[in-house]
């Protein structure tokens, strides 16, 4: 009996060590079979929760395309996805328009302690996003730091009110908040751009704008489309800094999900917002992938 | 070296944009200490006297050492979570030829280009299903789901950077696989898993929307800061806490960091040796 078994054992044992796809699969499947578990079913879920309906307490679970059409047709939904959109997108511009030179100094103009340039420009990335979005609060409150200076050198009459609590102040916090993101991309595209390439435009007599434009920019590219999704996705679902400096006019649209959850208490419909923020940002990611795929291929 | 130095000769204006970037990185984040020592429940100009009563309040405040030790926790436990299951995945994509790894290195990186309010929807739907009530654990589920991305992004260089031939000798020499792994491959990949687990650390301990969606009675660290953040009383202490925060993960991250430089440049010379 024992006999048996052993062979047994020891048959799917030597199937196990020979064959190399069993035994990857075999070592991958723990952390597979979790992110399955806990991306896959909680998505399916959630796509399903969409179609419901909520009636005071209980969902009504026969599938119907309501919350869909109110999100179509209701225009504070439309007016909060819209701005999520055009607030990110202004950030994402912002932030890789203010990283691109930074990134460009230091992979070409410092060469010597480059580790200690790159730990300087991400380090400030790994203290609490909460309490970064809330310094700038401080920064652009009322009696902030900018108007209290600017008044105190007697360039303002009264403080600005318009520097917090508005879409304005979104996108500057969330620039400050996602450097770090377009900074490394960029860095590494330059970083890995060939020398002599350069060379070979400045010996064929390209001055220094006609080098960047024709090889360096095209060369980075690359890194500034990886650093633009890298800050778009996930800053079109930010919660903390709307909630903190954007005021009733800079409330983005994860505030209006996250209400669906608490005080309004309509879970189907935060599905329903959800799902239709993933799929308009997937839809957005990929024609600027598409288009810039294109571009970079013409430019060649 | 003219060419060269052509390309590469020193540009002012970019030198001064560079400090002034750097500048509006680090001024942010400063008023936090300088405002945690300033003797007014409000944060604004001018700034009245000196003070640490605010550190002395902090020491103090039941509720919020009760949210940090949740969050040491929570972190504790999912970054050794993520890392275990980013040593199993980076082992396996690195060392065996699997059919359609790219897809499922695809799945597994899945976290990092969803936001996280949909992760947390998502989440708290089926935890609902489930009938699964809300607690630290289902905010460390979540957290282990969001930490193990990054830890594979850790782990995979350093599983890829050392010798294969290094555990099949281990194997000739007799060592079982489970030796091995203890012996050759851990001492070997460690400056990885170390880095893996403070990065994975530090993204928990920050973590706010998954948490916030997922918490129940006990609120982390973060959760906790957000709902002081809404009364100027309560707000002193906390920006205390927040500045001794900042600056232990500051030193916890250049310790992190020359932890792996120190592996890379090890790494580096081994190639170089003959």
């Amino acid at each position: 009996m024992t006999q048996t078994h052993d062979t047994l054992r020891g048959r799917l044992y030597a199937f196990f060590l020979r064959s190399e796809p069993v035994r990857g699969f075999a070592l991958l499947s723990p952390t597979l079979l979790i992110m399955l578990a806990g991306m896959c079913v909680p998505f399916v879920i959630l796509v399903a929760m969409s179609f419901w309906t909520q009636h005071v307490f209980e969902f009504d679970t026969t599938l119907s395309l309501t919350n869909y059409n109110e999100i179509v047709d209701k225009p504070m939904y439309r007016v909060l996805l819209t701005r999520s959109l055009a607030i990110s997108g202004a950030c994402t511009v912002a932030t890789v328009l203010l990283a691109y030179p930074m990134a460009y100094y230091v992979a070409f103009h410092v060469h010597r302690h480059k580790m200690v340039w790159i730990v300087l420009m991400t380090l400030p990335f790994w203290s609490s996003y909460l309490l970064r979005v809330f310094a700038w609060k401080i920064i652009l409150g009322y009696n902030g730091a900018i108007n209290a200076s600017f008044m105190g050198l007697g360039w303002l009459e009264k403080p600005l009110e318009f520097l917090l609590y508005s879409p304005t102040a979104v996108v500057i916090t969330l620039t400050h908040a996602w450097a770090a993101f377009a900074i490394l991309p960029i860095y590494v595209s330059l970083e890995k751009i060939d020398r002599s390439l350069l060379e070979a435009a400045t010996d064929l007599g390209d001055g220094p704008v006609k080098r960047f434009i024709g090889v360096t920019l095209p060369l980075s590219l690359p890194g500034v489309i990886a650093a633009s999704l890298l800050i778009f996705i996930p800053t079109v679902g930010d919660f903390v800094t709307p909630a903190l400096v954007g005021g009733p006019d800079g409330a983005m649209i994860a505030n209006l999900i996250q209400v669906q959850f608490a005080r309004v208490n309509n879970w189907p419909m935060g599905a329903a917002l959800s799902l239709a923020m993933m799929v308009i940002i997937a839809a957005i990611s990929l024609l600027y992938i598409w288009t810039a795929r294109r571009f970079t291929e013409y430019g060649r | 070296m003219s060419e060269i130095s052509y390309i590469q000769r020193p540009n002012r204006p970019l030198h001064v944009y560079a400090f002034g970037y750097i500048a509006f990185l680090y001024i942010p984040v400063l008023f936090l200490p300088l405002f945690s020592f300033n003797d007014s429940i409000y944060f604004a100009f001018p700034i009245e006297e000196f003070t640490t009563e605010w550190y002395r309040q902090m020491f103090e405040h039941q509720a919020m050492h009760a949210a940090l030790a949740n969050s040491l926790k929570v972190g504790a436990v999912a970054s050794v979570l993520a890392t275990v299951l980013g040593v199993f995945g980076a082992k396996a994509v690195t060392r065996y030829r699997i059919p359609g790894k790219k897809s499922l290195i695809f799945v597994i990186m899945l976290p990092l280009v969803v936001p996280g309010i949909l992760l947390g929807v998502a989440l708290l739907l089926m935890l609902s299903r489930l009938g699964i009530t809300l607690s630290l654990y289902t905010v460390t589920m979540g957290h282990v789901l969001i930490c193990t991305p990054f830890a594979m992004a850790t782990l995979i260089p350093r599983f890829e950077g050392f010798d294969r031939a290094m555990e099949e000798a281990s194997a000739d020499l007799g060592a079982n696989a489970w030796s091995t792994f203890w012996r050759v491959t851990l001492p070997m990949v460690l400056p990885g898993v170390v880095a893996s687990l403070l990065l994975c650390f530090t993204i928990s301990f920050d973590e706010f929307i998954i948490a916030f969606m997922l918490t129940g009675t006990d609120p982390t660290l973060p959760i906790f800061m957000y709902s002081q953040l809404r009364f100027p009383a309560r707000l002193p202490p906390t920006v205390a806490l927040g500045s001794i925060i900042i600056f232990v993960s500051f030193v916890v991250l250049c310790f992190s960091l020359w932890l792996r430089r120190y592996g890379v440049e090890e790494s580096a010379s081994d190639g170089v040796r003959p």
